[in-house]
């Protein structure tokens, strides 16, 4: 019994190759996916551009056959960046959402917000618009509390 | 009338195991290059209308130009880096403020790029032997005696090596000169692309050249 037990596994000489058709089939169809994904957060992020766009390198040695190990580390980059990018996306809109609520308030009630001002790009929309809370008829408006909104619109022309 | 023959390249087993899809369509365009006329140039400005900042941003949506950004993931290249020929022709229209006009292979080319979003490129028809198709680079061959490929690099090759890098450059060795007769399109294909979009790029392409050898 134990001549069995130590005996070596397979045969000498013959070497086994695996098939890594099925693994690879399943990484590019994940690339796949996952390079949509990475379209749709790049998308999702414009026009704030400010913002740092997903990026993911290139393996290097321009367009070539990977191999498996190489897709791997793909596939988890690819991962890894969307999620930061998907992170940092919402982070981003959730202070947009408290901006548009700030306006809301400031239309509301510009007593309250004296001297507030949001622009368009505190709310993730392109322009130069933005909402100021000033005084009518300058100081006589300070003295006697008659604030309002001021919405401006359009970019300064170029020199 | 134009009569253009389309022909399919063969593909390394290897490289259609693993991207079934892959292809190359090419056609034989007797027309010998030169400078633009008047109607292309003309073309390429009503193109360089049509594009806007939002529509650029978004092109990596649109099925065509998203199939060759992930066609350039799964092969090791970073889209954004080193961009797809569509996409580098709507950046280049953003940078320039318009599509310049260079000569009329280059011109056409671009048109067809921009309208179909499929990558074509240019050979002399004189300098490429035998049949065109797709495989691996080999250890230690180079493009056109001078640029070093990597291993396993995909290219295009004919029977006496490879003549182009695919979503790459033209060798010398190959590409198209003043002094070329007749050239050689050739329009790959990736999965997510139909085969009437390479045809239509080829077509596109070369209706620009004989516009130019019929003015």
């Amino acid at each position: 019994m134990p001549d069995v037990l130590d005996r070596p596994v397979g045969f000498p000489g013959v070497e086994t190759l695996t098939d890594e058709r099925a693994a690879r089939r399943t990484l590019l169809a994940q690339v796949e996916r996952l390079e949509t994904e990475l379209g749709q957060v790049f998308c999702a992020t414009w026009p704030r551009t400010e913002m740092a766009r997903p990026a993911v390198p290139g393996r290097g040695g321009g367009p070539r056959l990977l191999s498996l190990a190489e897709l791997e580390e793909l596939r988890d980059d690819l991962a890894g960046h969307i999620a930061d990018a998907r992170r940092a996306l919402s982070d981003r809109t959730w202070v947009e959402e408290q901006n548009r609520r700030l306006i809301e308030e400031m239309m509301l009630d510009p007593a309250r917000h004296k001297w507030r001002r949001v622009s368009a790009e505190d709310i993730g929309e392109p322009g130069c618009r933005h909402w100021h809370v000033r005084p009518r008829w300058s100081f006589i408006g300070m003295l006697m509390g008659w604030w309002r909104v001021v919405v401006s619109s359009g970019c300064p022309l170029a020199t | 009338m134009i009569d253009l023959e389309l022909t399919d390249g063969w593909v390394e087993p290897e490289l259609a195991e693993e991207f079934p899809e892959l292809g190359l369509v090419h056609a034989r365009v007797d027309v010998r290059p030169g400078g633009s006329p008047p109607e292309v140039k003309q073309r390429l400005r009503m193109l360089a209308d049509r594009y806007t900042g939002g529509k650029v941003v978004h092109m990596r949506q649109d099925p065509v130009p998203w199939a060759y950004r992930v066609f350039s993931r799964q092969v090791g290249i970073d889209p954004d880096q080193d961009r797809t020929p569509v996409e580098a022709v709507a950046l280049k229209r953003l940078k320039q403020g318009g599509l310049r006009s260079e000569n009329v292979v280059d011109d056409a080319l671009t048109i067809a790029i921009a309208e179909t979003g499929v990558p074509l490129i240019a050979l002399d028809a004189e300098r490429v032997e035998g049949e065109l198709g797709l495989r691996l680079a080999r250890e230690g061959e180079r493009l056109g005696d001078v640029r070093p490929l990597s291993a396993r690099q995909l290219v295009v090759a004919d029977s006496q090596g490879p003549v182009a890098v695919v979503l790459g450059e033209v060798g010398e060795h190959a590409g198209v000169t003043p002094e070329t007769g007749a050239m050689v399109l050739c329009a790959l294909g990736v999965k997510g692309v139909p085969r009437i979009s390479l045809e239509e790029a080829l077509w596109s392409a070369a209706e620009t050249l004989y516009t130019d050898a019929s003015a």
